[in-house]
């Protein structure tokens, strides 16, 4: 078993433990997130605004929960490396491994609340589905390497550059409404279309409420959402890779 | 960027090699500069960028270290020590010049850096030992062997920050010597703990010197550095002033930082 595999272990089993240590409590912050953000956008647009659309508080809390594993994981990525300075100034070790342990940290506190959509659905009269469960890796893997990808680029940036982290914010409050994530995506006028099939935040939202709601994934956005990761992914190591070698005396 | 870091030939004669090391940095924190500036003023920080001060940390430094000697280094603070450990540990890589290091390094770090004070000291040991590069089923394997020669009693399940700073330091001491380094780095740690777990310290020393295990010293404790070196380098200015056996380089040490 290669090092680093051990090394994300240890690292992901770190950021549990302090999460969970010792109560409840941790697991309920992060499913509360979430769930009250749901009820906020449920009063607004449903309550308020009056929007027609069919099982509107489940179309918003399919998408607030993996959404708010992938911006969790982008707002917290430019301190990575930088609360971990004492080791990157003295160990020699792939740095890489504390963004992908943010990563998967934030992936398994999205696992532990897949069990509340799903009571929503059951709830709702949604009768259980077994692709609920076969597609569930698979749409998991695709955002995990989004959510990395993304992550290893401000990361490394963020040691050179440090108001990148308050930009990242910005550009994240922008990013979650331009993806379907208050709306279905079928609601988009034609003419900003485009805009959503570049974003593989939007081709994952539209998986996972298509997973949930239909019990079906749409080939085309499953398929944008890995080629998006992949080449972030590719990003990422080519930023890293031409940075890391400085990161010990910028940190 | 010529740095070469091999973990392979155990035979070697020599554990460290440093060919003729220069090692600069960009004076005035790059940091500070900030997106902001590079958006508003591009051409202008690019060109802050380039002109940066160029500050010297080390220049033209060779020596060699053999299997299982112990090199002592000593000078001012910012003569360039820290910058030779990191060059060793290879977090830095030198502007030019060949840095060669035979072996698993593992480099005795400062209080408590990287360990989390929610964790308990079992919890700790574990991360730790896998970040200084141990398996994960190694380091289990040896956790009573690291937990005993830390002498934590009952203080091992609670989180770290029950601690005392002489206890963390102690912890920290005992993974770093379990995970069988090759060559160890150390800078200013013996100062750490009481006299009896510093006797100890310097006893487990005596006894990874006996075993093989290179070392790099870096400390302002004279008595220490007599102790424990075999030789002794003096860096003054980014350059080593003297190479030598300890008791000499004390000597002209103490005698030039009198003057």
């Amino acid at each position: 078993m290669p090092h680093w595999m051990d090394l994300l272990r240890v690292l992901v089993g770190k950021e549990l433990l302090v999460r969970y240590k010792g109560s409840f409590l941790g697991y309920f912050w992060s499913v509360l997130h979430p769930l009250a953000f749901a009820a906020v956008f449920y009063v607004v647009f449903k309550q308020i605004v009056r929007l027609e659309v069919d099982h509107y508080a489940l179309v918003l809390v399919t998408a607030l929960f993996p959404w708010q594993w992938l911006q969790n994981s982008i707002n917290a990525s430019p301190s990575w490396f930088l609360e971990n300075a004492p080791l990157i100034k003295k160990v020699r070790f792939p740095r890489w491994t504390l963004v992908l342990a943010g990563a998967l940290t934030d992936m398994t506190h999205f696992l532990f609340a897949v069990p509340v959509i799903l009571a929503f659905l059951l709830f709702e009269g949604f009768p259980p589905k077994i692709e609920w469960l076969l597609w569930l890796p698979v749409l998991t893997a695709a955002q995990l390497i989004v959510a990395f990808g993304i992550s290893l680029v401000i990361a490394s940036f963020n040691l050179f550059l440090r108001d990148l982290e308050r930009l990242t914010t910005l550009v994240m409050l922008i990013w979650f409404y331009a993806t379907p994530v208050l709306y279905p995506a079928d609601r988009v006028p034609e003419a900003y279309r485009a805009l959503i099939s570049f974003n593989p935040a939007g081709a994952l939202i539209i998986c996972w409420r298509s997973l949930f709601l239909e019990a079906r994934v749409p080939l085309d956005s499953l398929f944008a959402a890995y080629v998006g990761g992949l080449l972030l992914v590719g990003f990422g190591a080519y930023v890293y890779r031409s940075l890391q070698w400085r990161f010990a005396e910028v940190v | 960027m010529s740095s070469e870091l091999q973990s392979t030939g155990a035979s070697a004669r020599y554990a460290i090699e440093i060919d003729d090391v220069t090692k600069t940095y960009a004076t005035g924190s790059l940091a500070g500069i900030g997106l902001k500036n590079l958006l508003v003023h591009p051409a202008r920080t690019v060109r802050t960028w380039r002109n940066l001060r160029r500050h010297t940390a080390l220049e033209g430094v060779s020596f060699s270290v053999e299997r299982g000697q112990c090199l002592g280094v000593i000078g001012q603070n910012g003569s360039g020590k820290s910058t030779l450990l990191g060059l060793v540990a290879g977090v830095l890589w030198p502007d030019s010049g060949e840095v060669r290091v035979h072996g698993r390094v593992c480099p005795l770090l400062e209080l408590g850096a990287g360990f989390h004070p929610e964790l308990t000291g079992v919890e700790n040991a574990i991360m730790n030992g896998v970040l200084l590069g141990l398996p994960r089923r190694e380091v289990l394997a040896r956790l009573d062997q690291i937990l005993d020669f830390a002498e934590l009693g009952d203080f091992v399940d609670r989180p770290l920050r029950m601690f005392s700073s002489g206890m963390v330091a102690r912890l920290g001491f005992s993974v770093a010597v379990h995970v069988d380094p090759d060559v160890l780095l150390m800078d200013e740690v013996l100062s750490v703990g009481d006299e009896r777990f510093r006797k100890k310290c310097t006893e487990k020393l005596q006894e990874f010197r006996d075993r093989g295990v290179t070392m790099l010293f870096v400390s302002h404790a004279m008595e220490t550095v007599l102790e424990v070196s075999n030789q002794v380098a003096w860096l003054r200015n980014g350059k080593i002033e003297t190479l030598g056996t300890p008791s000499e380089v004390v000597d002209r040490y103490r005698t030039a930082s009198r003057a």
